[in-house]
């Protein structure tokens, strides 16, 4: 398996979180996993790049990314469940009160 | 063996051991936060008068830590991770002060709500934590973790009416898209990583000196432009700023609308013109791109509002289009000139959003421009400030706006080939003047519904009049505060 190969899974799972998220109608929680798929899809770049250039500095960014993530994973629950207390539901088509 | 073992131990401690002066901001800002957290918990105020106050005691001793180091020189310190230069210190002082600002607006405000007092001051604090750490970042980890912190904060300050419909909506929104703008921004990233092997911005910036752009690090660079975007709110990834800006608790898009602002600059600067500078001309037109879109969408879609809000967040994006300009020069007055506008705009942002909660009746909100209506007549004061705020938004002289519109165009205009960039601007200035003064006309010269006189909090009346203030006096004097943007520029 040489780099490339890694690059394109990296790329193919960007792509999977961000077509998630544009064609995603339903969920809210679908959106937050497709959100940790992006940042998983960075990791995965991170560690063939490393690996590749014989660098321990990708890695250690990893580390930081993977911390970041669990922040940003609890945080979006919390604000998922606010929205279910006020909603009585997390669908997104039903968030439409805020346009124009 | 027990010796060897300090001995090396403080060895390694010599090697390590920096001076913690640079970064004393930072950390007494962390401490004294944490332990106001403590505080917090075991305090049975209600009003929570204690966190308020030490939340802005905290805020005035960093500012005047900053004031005292300010820095004389461009340096890199721990490990190059931190840079301590002219620059940072200045973007850290505004910070500071808008943080200050905003709290007195907020203090009145949720007060009046049901929001939990004590953490949404500290939440301030951490994030202009992250916003210091972020504009003194030199290496893109903690220009990312510094970005992050920031980030984390907001979303949780937005989310923090917890009974309200608008706001929890408002939450999910500024959530997803900012972690997509993470995202991207981190997808550039690992393929900078990936092509120089570094992340430190200078050692970037040496590749690029030494090396062609190649094909993937410009597309690396596409697609941290279109993080930076998001962050900023340049059209066309501009949909969630209307909808947050509406959303959240008014003293919440106070804060929102200025120092993040400040912060998102201090990156774009850090990314783009330290790292990238040999790029300058693959970044220059993604931004002409996106200057142009935000300053004829936001200005035309602006007109259609009749939310006083949501014309603010449209104002805001055609603000981020103008500010851009100064980028897009691509040399130090062109910077100079974005640091000045994105300064005096935060300031009047701050105005203008905080004048809303000044005009809120209790729990009842202003939301429509036409509740404004009379403002002229039932408080001559607070009308002629407010409007103040509103034509150096629109920027005619003798307001800031003015300068620093001025400024941007003048920088743009010294560029060969892009002079229609600064008539675009010119035309859409002309423009935003419509729903700027519409909203002046409304102040004065419509008739007031009620006759009440608007009975605002003490801390309101001087936030609204330090900043509606400052508008006129820098103003009347722009030149003191263009040499500070100026001097900070002086190690590029």
């Amino acid at each position: 398996m040489s780099l490339t190969h890694y690059l394109i899974v990296g790329a193919i799972l960007f792509a999977i979180s961000v077509v998630g998220i544009v064609v995603n109608r339903k969920n809210v929680i679908t959106l937050l996993m497709c959100i940790e798929l992006m940042l998983l899809a960075v990791n995965t770049n991170f560690i063939a790049f490393s690996r590749y250039l014989d660098d321990a500095t990708g890695q250690i960014f990893v580390f930081f990314i993977l911390t970041v993530a669990a922040a940003e994973a609890a945080i979006g629950l919390a604000i998922l469940v606010v929205l279910f207390r006020t909603h009585r539901n997390i669908e997104i088509d039903k968030l439409e009160e805020l346009k124009g | 063996m027990d010796i060897n073992l300090v001995a090396v131990a403080s060895q390694a401690l010599n090697q390590v051991s920096h001076d913690f002066w640079p970064i004393m901001p930072e950390l007494f800002l962390l401490t004294a936060a944490s332990i106001v957290l403590i505080l917090d918990v075991f305090s049975t105020d209600l009003d929570r008068k204690l966190t308020y106050n030490l939340s802005q005691f905290i805020l005035l001793v960093t500012g005047i830590m900053i004031v005292f180091q300010f820095p004389s020189s461009q340096d890199f310190l721990y490990h190059r991770h931190f840079i301590h230069d002219p620059l940072s210190a200045t973007l850290k002082i505004s910070m500071v002060v808008l943080t200050g600002i905003a709290l007195m607006f907020a203090r009145p405000y949720i007060l009046q709500r049901r929001i939990l007092r004590g953490e949404y001051y500290l939440l301030h604090l951490f994030a202009l934590l992250g916003m210091m750490l972020l504009v003194s970042g030199s290496s893109l980890l903690s220009l990312y973790l510094g970005l992050e912190l920031m980030s984390l904060c907001l979303y949780a300050l937005v989310a923090m009416n917890r009974r309200e419909k608008l706001s929890a909506e408002a939450a999910v929104k500024y959530f997803v898209m900012g972690a997509i703008a993470s995202g991207f921004i981190l997808y550039g990233i690992s393929f900078v990583y990936g092509v120089t092997g570094k992340i430190h911005v200078a050692d970037i910036a040496a590749f690029l000196n030494d090396n062609e752009a190649s094909l993937t690090l410009r597309f690396a660079l596409v697609f941290i432009v279109t993080g930076l975007a998001f962050k900023f709110g340049a059209v066309p990834f501009q949909m969630w700023v209307p909808d947050v800006y509406h959303g959240a608790p008014t003293s919440t898009t106070v804060f929102l609308a200025s120092a993040p602002k400040v912060a998102a600059f201090g990156l774009a600067i850090r990314i783009l013109v330290f790292g990238f500078a040999g790029a300058l001309i693959d970044w220059q037109s993604l931004l002409i791109i996106l200057a142009v879109l935000s300053m004829v969408v936001g200005n035309l879609v602006a007109l259609a509002q009749t939310n006083i809000k949501r014309l603010l967040a449209y104002s805001a994006i055609a603000h981020i289009g103008y500010f851009l300009l100064g980028f897009i020069a691509g040399n130090t007055q062109g910077y100079t000139a974005s640091l000045f506008y994105i300064l005096t705009y935060a300031i009047t942002s701050l105005g203008g959003f905080g004048c809303l909660i000044y005009m809120a009746k209790g729990q009842q909100e202003v939301s429509q421009i036409d509740d404004l209506k009379g403002l002229g007549q039932r408080n001559p004061w607070a009308g002629l400030l407010v409007s103040f705020l509103f034509l150096s938004m629109a920027g005619l002289p003798p307001f800031v706006g003015f300068w620093a519109k001025l400024e941007v165009i003048k920088a743009v205009l010294n560029v060969d080939g892009l002079i229609w960039l600064a008539l675009v601007a010119a035309f859409m200035s002309i423009i935003g003047l419509f729903y700027y003064l519409k909203v002046v006309k409304v102040i004065f010269f419509d008739k007031a519904e009620n006759d009440t006189r608007i009975r605002a909090e003490r801390s309101l009346r001087l936030g609204l009049g330090i900043t509606s203030i400052s508008v006129i006096a820098l103003g009347l004097f722009p030149s003191q505060l263009l040499e500070f943007c100026k001097q900070a520029f002086q190690y590029i």
